[in-house]
């Protein structure tokens, strides 16, 4: 279970994007979160995935609450989540190829001899071929660069996935067979889904249930556009 | 709603686009052809949008326009820019004359990414007055300020969030922000990549609709994007990039109405959206560093026949030898 119990948390204390939400997935469930441009699911995902330390408030998982954040936390709370932002370019290390990429959390664990078996079953899901496996960052296009985060995310069997726009910028095909990929996932590994974002026709086709933003007791506003 | 669009047979061209390719040349002899002899006119005042599958091309058509594409890159054909009374032959002209008269001035960008093109160290209304200040000349602060505020409110930008640094942006500020700074020099051209990334539907309408406004008659503008319902809001024609090549190319209304696309890649890639089948087409994209001879499509298409062997030309909008007749099956060789 992961819970998030009335969180707070932004980037300046005096004024918190994120105000007082609670949200509950259960194992194996997808949740999708509905919210509009700027009212802070983004940084909401990233305290869920221990990325980012509330002002307030208390992240659950599986009856153990969390006390430390990012690097701090301990690695195997750290890797239950498989991550996936918006723009795969700023959170992809532009020195690696698409294959190391992907193996990184491999490395970063020790499990070094999982790689070639792992990385080559993933990237056949992900459907990135040898060719584009070998090239850096910049030499893919986005949609192919979020392919490889797709499978990095995955590479460790994560109980957890939080998606933050996933598919924002992809095209409707890329979309529909990168949210086959996190299905099938789910459906072998039984993992728990939280999605963020604001296309209501995908979320509520992805997902169990959707909640929107402002029924999560969430009093922070949208900025002002006027 | 009729299907008439300011043809390029009309008005003179603001931007035309002869049998333009790009290759990039990779290690081991191999290269990459990421557009290949791609042909298109835009009018004044018309909206084309540039949709496919991530991959195909289409921001590296766009950086090939700008003079953006990196050292192993070689292009191909012609791309005339004929604005006000210059014309500029883009796929040649020196990194002097491109910085100098071609990028911000007679042709605005709204990058994909944009928050990884924002300068990271200065805040946006900073960024928004010195844009101002290069292209249009104003030097008096108040007048700067005045300017760059009104470009902010274009791209619906929160006037309240101008003196942040980039990384204190959601993705959709970010956007939006990009957007601002690609409107301040009123440029003839506006190639917008992904305008709307990270926006939510109302400010998605609001944003294109801008776009739209900001061509008034004689301002053409070249969106590339997945959204596909904001592509169907805004654009005059649809032009359909499938590895690297222009496979369908016709007015929207047709296109997103009846009798709908013709070409069977056009067809799956409007299936997939979540709203109609959410069916993926089938099997990979292809690799354009190994593309097969004839259609690339075929292999993934449930058309194929041994006609496909042979690359189909681009007849009447569409490439494909059996392309998808309202209803039946039509086949012209
Ligand atoms: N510097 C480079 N060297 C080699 N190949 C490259 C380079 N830059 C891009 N490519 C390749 O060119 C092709 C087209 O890329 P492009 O970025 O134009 O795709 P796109 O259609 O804009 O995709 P998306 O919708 O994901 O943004 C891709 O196969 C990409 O991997
Ligand atoms: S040319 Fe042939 S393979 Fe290509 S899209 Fe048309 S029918 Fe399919
Ligand atoms: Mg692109």
């Amino acid at each position: 279970m992961l819970e998030l119990c009335d969180i707070t948390a932004g980037y300046d204390r005096r004024t918190p994007v994120v105000r007082g939400i609670s949200l509950t997935v259960a194992p194996g469930e997808a949740v999708g979160l509905l919210g509009p441009s700027g009212c802070g699911k983004s940084t909401l995902a990233r305290v869920a995935a221990l990325l980012h330390r509330p002002d307030a408030g208390t992240v659950i998982l599986d009856g153990e609450p969390a006390r430390r954040w990012r690097h701090r936390a301990p690695r195997d709370l750290r890797t239950a989540f498989g991550v996936l932002f918006q723009q795969p370019r700023l959170s992809a290390d532009p020195r690696l190829r698409l294959a190391e990429l992907i193996a990184e959390p491999l490395r970063a664990t020790g499990r070094r001899r999982e790689i070639p078996a792992r990385v080559g079953e993933l990237a056949d899901r992900v459907g990135l071929g040898p060719e584009l496996l070998a090239r850096r960052p910049h030499e893919v296009s986005d949609g192919q660069l979020q392919r490889a985060c797709l499978a990095r995310a995955l590479v460790l069997r994560p109980p957890w996935l939080i998606c933050d726009e996933m598919t924002a910028m992809l095209d409707a095909s890329t979309t529909a067979a990168l949210v086959a990929v996190v299905e099938s996932y789910r459906r072998e590994s039984g993992a728990g889904l939280l999605a963020v974002g604001h296309d209501r026709t995908l979320l509520t086709r992805w997902c169990d249930r959707t909640v929107r933003w402002a029924e999560l007791g969430g009093s922070a506003e949208r900025p002002r556009t006027r | 709603m009729t299907a008439t669009h300011p043809g390029p047979a009309g008005s003179r061209p603001v931007l035309s686009v002869r049998g333009l390719s790009v290759r990039f040349r990779m290690p081991g002899g191999r290269s990459v052809a990421a557009v290949t002899d791609v042909t298109f006119a835009m009018a004044p005042g018309e909206c084309l949008a540039l949709v496919g599958e991530s991959g195909c091309g289409k921001s590296v058509l766009a950086s090939a326009l700008l003079g953006l594409l990196p050292g192993n890159a070689q292009t191909a054909g012609r791309a005339l820019l004929a604005a006000g009374s210059a014309e500029t032959e883009l796929l040649t002209a020196s990194e002097a004359e491109l910085a100098r008269s071609v990028r911000g001035r007679r042709i605005g960008l709204v990058p994909q990414s944009p928050a990884a093109h924002l300068t990271p160290v200065r805040t946006v209304r900073s960024q928004l007055e010195e844009t101002v200040k290069e292209l249009t000349g104003i030097t008096r602060r108040a007048e700067l300020r005045a300017a760059a505020e009104r470009a902010a409110g274009r791209a619906a930008f929160p006037p309240d969030h101008l003196d942040r640094h980039p990384h204190q942006l959601s993705g959709g500020l970010a956007q939006r922000a990009a957007t601002a700074l690609a409107l301040v020099g009123d440029a003839p051209l506006l190639l917008a990549d992904e305008p709307t990334t990270g926006l939510d539907r109302p400010l998605v309408d609001r944003t294109v609709d801008e776009l739209k406004r900001h061509l008034g008659g004689d301002r053409a503008l070249l969106m590339i994007t997945h959204d596909l319902e904001a592509a169907e809001r805004i654009a005059d024609r649809v032009a359909v990039m499938y590895a690297g090549r222009i496979v369908e190319l016709t007015d929207a209304p047709r296109f997103f109405g009846a009798p709908g696309p013709r070409h069977p890649y056009a067809r799956g890639l409007l299936d997939a959206l979540p709203g109609r089948a959410f069916a993926p087409l089938p099997g990979m994209p292809p690799e354009l560093g190994a593309l097969p001879d004839g259609c690339a499509f075929a292999a993934r298409c449930d058309r194929a026949t041994a006609t496909c062997t042979t690359v189909p030309e681009l007849h009447d909008g569409v490439a494909c030898h059996h392309q998808v007749t309202a209803g039946k099956d039509a086949r012209h060789a």
